[in-house]
């Protein structure tokens, strides 16, 4: 128990870390790179800690991200959910991925909740026609290999990867 | 490991259940805008992490205040009181004028304008969606903001306020892609709608047709028609207007006066809806546009709404 807790309050601390970043003001060249940092984060829970963060965590992280971004409430989260759905699913295989494969599943993935955020601003009538629109996608598959073993170094220390056989 | 057998199949159940219900989230969301409950009892879990993340700029400003010299601030204090007698002398003349607007205003049977009620809040530098165009402030309920609120800054219209919390609230900006604002030329009364472009420093005045009297230079300034914005306040200065023979309307685009992406401070605007002399003296064509700035009813029944009264109103 004392361990599924430690790991749950490390994950929370870092989901914390990723709402600020998320939030961080940047200059007006760099706004349109920000990566995905919440969904990124919760990919790397779902992955590692699948019996604690799953697709109730993530639709409440996105609720969340919808009331920081100022989106419709379900916007955000819907994708996440799909997002993390799938990772749930395929935490054991994406888990003996190599970092390259892991970041290019990723891709795919937040490719697909781009496009639900950009359907339902579409069916709002505020699409923005504008090419940077994917970009975020692009950096944080650049950003996942990073990000997954500064995370995993997090989770060593902090939390504890059970052992597995 | 047996954890993952026993959530396997419910995870797909769980994952169907969430999306519907983000799906039913969104359909309240946006039809009947019954959830600021919802939203604003999350922004309050919210507010220390945007408080946190404003903490630097905050420390920024306050070491700015404390490590400046005698020097600067001497020269600001002069600075600003040379402007201060500037101002008094010109209230003296608003003054009187007021007094005689207000004279001339009873002679004729109109109702009084009211004075506004003003606050001033700070905006918490945190980034929002990047493609559109909020801002967060540092005021909510606790401080009587209402959905709808006019925000302005020391230049012009800066936005509405569209979602309260308990102790922050955020603008919509006049270019925000789905903000469209009612105004007029103060050279010759011409009304017309300003809609955001989705760019920081431009608006675009759509549906008014070639031979509209409108040049570049001309200031827009709110006509106070739709009850949302008090009438008379600066919004922006035409920067072009580009009549092409192939097109059904002239392109015409403004700059917006007040400074979007710049400056710490904005005023927050009551403003008594019931008194305003515009609105209720105007055509019935009003009506068609009464809600025209609320970002309530934004986007798709907005242009259609518009298309009749502003090519009517052009050819008065």
């Amino acid at each position: 128990m004392a361990l599924i807790n430690r790991n749950f309050r490390t994950g929370l601390l870092t989901v914390i870390a990723a709402f600020m970043l998320a939030i961080m003001p940047l200059p007006d060249w760099a706004v349109k790179f920000r990566p995905d940092w919440v969904t990124l984060v919760m990919i790397y829970w779902a992955m590692t800690i699948p019996d604690r963060i799953g697709v109730i965590s993530a639709w409440l992280a996105g609720l969340m991200l919808d009331v920081s971004y100022g989106t419709l409430l379900g916007q955000q989260a819907a994708g996440l959910v799909i997002v993390i759905y799938v990772i749930h699913m395929q935490h054991q295989r994406l888990r003996a991925a190599s970092l390259i494969q892991q970041a290019i599943v990723i891709f795919f993935l937040l490719l697909i909740k781009q496009l639900l955020v950009l359907w339902v601003d579409g069916i709002l009538g505020r699409a923005p026609d504008i090419w940077y629109y994917f970009m975020p996608t692009i950096t944080s598959t650049l950003l996942w290999p990073w990000l997954y073993l500064i995370l995993r170094d997090l989770h060593r220390k902090f939390g504890r990867i059970p052992a597995y056989s | 490991m047996q954890s993952i057998f026993s959530q396997g199949p419910s995870a797909s159940a769980r994952m169907i259940i969430l999306v519907l219900a983000s799906l039913a989230l969104m359909t309240v969301d946006h039809r009947w805008h019954q959830l600021e409950v919802v939203r604003s009892a999350l922004s309050t879990l919210l507010y220390p992490l945007q408080y946190t993340v404003d903490l630097p700029i905050r420390f920024y400003y306050w070491g700015e205040e404390v490590f400046s010299t005698r020097q600067t601030l001497l020269k600001k204090n002069r600075e600003y009181e040379t402007r201060y007698l500037e101002n008094r002398v010109q209230l003296q003349k608003l003054d009187i004028l007021q007094r005689e607007n207000a004279r001339l205003r009873q002679l004729l049977g109109a109702t009084p304008e009211t004075a506004e009620r003003l606050l001033i809040a700070e905006i918490i530098k945190v980034d929002v969606d990047p493609n559109r165009q909020l801002i967060v402030l540092n005021k909510g309920s606790h401080n009587d903001i209402y959905v709808g609120q006019p925000v302005i800054d020391a230049q012009g219209v800066m936005g509405q306020v569209i979602h309260v919390g308990p102790l922050s609230s955020t603008a919509i900006l006049i270019t925000d892609i789905s903000h469209a604002i009612p105004v007029q030329v103060d050279r010759n009364g011409l009304r017309a709608i300003a809609f955001g472009s989705g760019n920081i420093n431009e608006l675009e005045l759509r549906n008014l047709p070639h031979n509209t009297d409108i040049r570049v230079g001309d200031t827009l300034v709110t006509s106070g028609l739709g009850n949302h914005f008090p009438a008379n306040y600066p919004v922006a200065t035409v920067t072009s207007v580009k009549r092409l023979p192939g097109e059904l309307f002239a392109r015409i685009s403004a700059k917006p006066l007040a400074l979007l992406d710049q400056g710490r401070e904005v005023l927050l605007l009551w403003n008594n809806k019931a008194d305003n002399p515009l609105a209720a003296g105007e055509s019935p064509e009003t009506g068609g546009q009464t809600k025209i700035g609320t970002p309530a009813d934004k986007d798709k029944p907005k242009p259609a709404t518009d298309k009749q009264p502003s090519k009517q109103k052009s050819e008065q």
